[in-house]
């Protein structure tokens, strides 16, 4: 008879061993349809100009009301300019646009609202967790595919469209399937001059652009808890380009400690009673996982991408591959395509290849850290004479300030880098900011496609450091020689 | 939502891995505010010789000779053949609309991109995996053979080539429920209301700090 209690004891243990992806769902399920399908109640809704006006106006005519309004934060950060903010927004298709949110947000109400000009705009996923708006446990989700960026948090934190935007808005919940799970666990420690940007590009690297499609990605090890929120913000910013809808890490010390004194992070009794919940966002001991990679930080050397997706991927010590390298006859013409967009030989060493313009930014890299690991490259050194254009775009007016404080604008402007108003910009360049066809970019952020930078242009992903290396050297250079 | 039971059409195959949202439709289409007129800027950088910018006359542009989607064999194609990772990138719900302003009603290939995927159900365009081994089959008997056509049947949860060989596919039960009656996701939610606000008020309670 004991045994029989033993084995229905252990059963039990099974049963109640948790991944955090489960606890996540488990607290958000609303309903659940035979098919398995289930209605989450979704606690943050981020919002910005692009995605939503078609959704707004969709609400309006079918006679709708937001559901909760207080869940809302929104931003302009897209179309935004990012010089002569005196001019406003000249562009006048991105004008209406903008004044669209505007207006919707001015009918509809928000919980905040950081506007064109507001001191706290900025990119949408840099101002959330900035302002404590993104806190652990929550489900987020924006109309953009790098909400990612929040499971940082250990959120449950999904890129949605645009349709899914007015779901959210008129029922306060998404229709969701649940994932299955990946752990990905990074073990050691990486070495001076790597980053969380080249441990993420490493990843993408090793498992391809659609290796995480289908799993929700849980980030784990001791390479990634050593990591800043900011490290963190940065590998989930790019779960998106492994293929996974999301990505998050477990609460420890660090978000903790981040979320205390944020201007919506809780206060008070009520600040402990949160901790205390937060602290239980953790993956079980014995959890099980669907599947598992595992990456060894030592490994991992500065990363530089060479095509027109994330996955094509090398050290700085590496070179361009020739599409023979490659079996698969998809893949092979691909990279072929690949190579010809991007103007590249096979074999040419990486460090070899020269720059036009670097970009430091996006919701991947534009975070006070992001931006001291340049500054300190930049720091009594100038950009090289082949380099027609440095830009440093902080993330947010907040980062902006906070950088400017510390005095980091007059590295960047002494070393002949342009310093910015926060936004997207060239991340995306839907603004001014963009490469013409043929230019070639070293960049932070964190799609390298066909056209992403301006039509034609070429675009190298990388980490801040290893940007700002570019730009002072004018070709791909090893960070970890210059510091 | 359009609904989708039985279709049949024409198809065109776009032989490329990874084909991504920016591709499917140019960021400079997106300042728009409304939800149609995307059709003649889908695959903008690849279908014209020129660049392309919102208000132009697209009639009046050079078309890329070489590209799949504008030679004549494949005019007025309503099924879509691509590779794997379809629909990469940003969760642009634009690049669904694009595809089906420009007349497709159905994707066929080997996978897709999850945001893409979710969103082409939303507005009754209907992304279908295939085992690759088909998809090859299938790219070679479009390529050689002009005019092919092929019948999606949702119901039975076939592609029915026309020599009559049948090829499965899976779907979500609830998102082929609301496909085959064009049912609106908002309008089936909101039956749920009552659970909605229970589940909300319960959550007030227990984690106040979510409803400053
Ligand atoms: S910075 Fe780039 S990736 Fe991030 S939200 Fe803006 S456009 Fe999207």
């Amino acid at each position: 008879m004991g045994c029989a209690i033993i084995a229905r004891f252990e059963a039990a243990a099974e049963i109640m061993s948790k991944t955090l992806y489960d606890k996540l769902w488990e607290s958000h399920v609303v309903h659940t349809e035979e098919d398995g399908t289930a209605l989450l109640y979704i606690d943050r809704h981020l919002v910005h100009e692009v995605t939503s006006p078609q959704a707004f106006e969709g609400l309006r005519l079918a006679g709708r009301k937001p559901w909760r309004v207080s869940s809302i934060v929104a931003t302009a950060d897209h179309n935004t300019p990012t010089t002569h903010w005196e001019r406003g927004i000249e562009d006048p298709v991105a004008r209406q646009q903008i004044e669209t949110l505007n207006a919707n947000i001015r009918e509809v109400g928000a919980l905040a609202f950081f506007p064109f000009k507001d001191k706290r705009q900025g990119i949408v996923h840099v101002i959330g967790p900035e302002n404590g708006a993104t806190l652990p446990g929550m489900t987020v989700v924006c109309g953009d595919s790098h909400t990612s960026t929040h499971g940082a948090f250990a959120c449950l934190a999904h890129g949605i469209g645009t349709s899914e935007v007015e779901h959210v808005l008129a029922t306060q919940c998404l229709l969701q399937k649940k994932s299955k799970t990946l752990l990905v666990r990074v073990e050691g420690k990486v070495g001076a001059g790597v980053t969380a940007k080249d441990i993420a590009l490493a990843l993408i690297g090793k498992i391809g652009t659609a290796g995480g499609t289908g799993y929700a990605i849980e980030f784990g090890g001791a390479a990634i808890r050593a990591l800043s929120m900011e490290g963190r913000m940065t590998v989930c910013n790019m779960a998106i380009e492994a293929g996974a809808r999301v990505g998050f890490v477990a609460v420890d010390e660090t978000t903790i400690a981040y979320l205390r004194g944020r201007p919506f992070s809780p206060k008070g009794d009520v600040w402990d009673k949160a901790v205390a919940y937060w602290r239980t966002l953790v993956s079980d001991e014995d959890a099980k996982f669907d599947a598992v990679v595992e990456l060894d930080a030592r490994q991992i050397i500065p990363q530089v991408t060479w095509g027109t997706s994330p996955e094509m991927v090398t050290g700085i010590d590496g070179m361009v591959p020739a599409p023979e390298d490659f079996s698969d006859p998809v893949k092979r013409e691909g990279v072929a395509r690949a190579l010809a967009y991007m103007g590249l030989t096979p074999r040419t060493p990486i460090q070899q290849i020269k720059v036009d313009k670097v970009f430091i930014g996006s919701c991947t890299n534009s975070r006070i850290e992001d931006l001291r690991a340049a500054a300190a490259v930049a720091r009594g050194r100038h950009i090289a004479t082949n380099v027609k254009l440095a830009l440093v775009v902080p993330g947010s007016g907040l980062v902006k300030q906070q950088a400017e404080d510390e005095g980091l604008d007059k590295v960047f402007l002494a070393a002949g880098f342009e310093w910015r108003q926060p936004g997207c910009s060239m991340c995306l360049a839907m603004n001014d900011d963009r490469l013409s066809p043929g230019e070639r970019c070293a960049s932070t952020s964190n799609r390298n496609f066909e056209g992403r930078q301006g039509a034609g242009g070429r675009t190298h992903l990388l980490s801040p450091a290893m940007a700002a290396a570019a730009a002072i050297a004018g070709h791909f250079v090893d960070v970890r020689e210059l510091l | 939502m359009e609904k989708f039971i039985r279709h049949e059409g024409l198809v065109v195959p776009l032989d490329r891995a990874n084909v991504d949202t920016d591709a499917i439709i140019p960021k400079q289409f997106l300042k728009s505010i409304k939800r149609s007129g995307f059709g003649p800027n889908a695959f903008d950088e690849w279908r014209y010789m020129d660049h392309g910018e919102p208000g132009m006359d697209n009639s009046r542009r050079v078309r890329n000779p070489n590209f799949v989607l504008n030679q004549e064999r494949y005019q007025g194609a309503s099924i879509l053949l691509a590779r794997a990772n379809f629909g990469c990138g940003s969760s642009r719900e634009h690049a669904p609309w694009a595809l089906q302003d420009f007349g497709f009603r159905a994707i066929l290939a080997e996978s897709f991109a999850d945001i893409f995927f979710n969103n082409c159900f939303k507005i009754g365009l209907l992304p279908i995996v295939l085992p690759k081994a088909e998809l090859d089959a299938l790219f070679g008997l479009t390529e050689h053979t002009p005019g092919y056509r092929l019948t999606v049947d949702l119901p039975g949860q076939r592609v029915i080539r026309p020599d009559g060989h049948a090829i499965g596919f899976a779907v979500d039960a609830f998102r082929k429920e609301c496909l085959l009656n064009g049912w609106d996701d908002i309008g089936l939610t909101l039956r749920h209301e009552e659970k909605i606000r229970a589940f909300e008020a319960r959550r007030r309670v227990e984690q106040p700090w979510l409803f400053v």
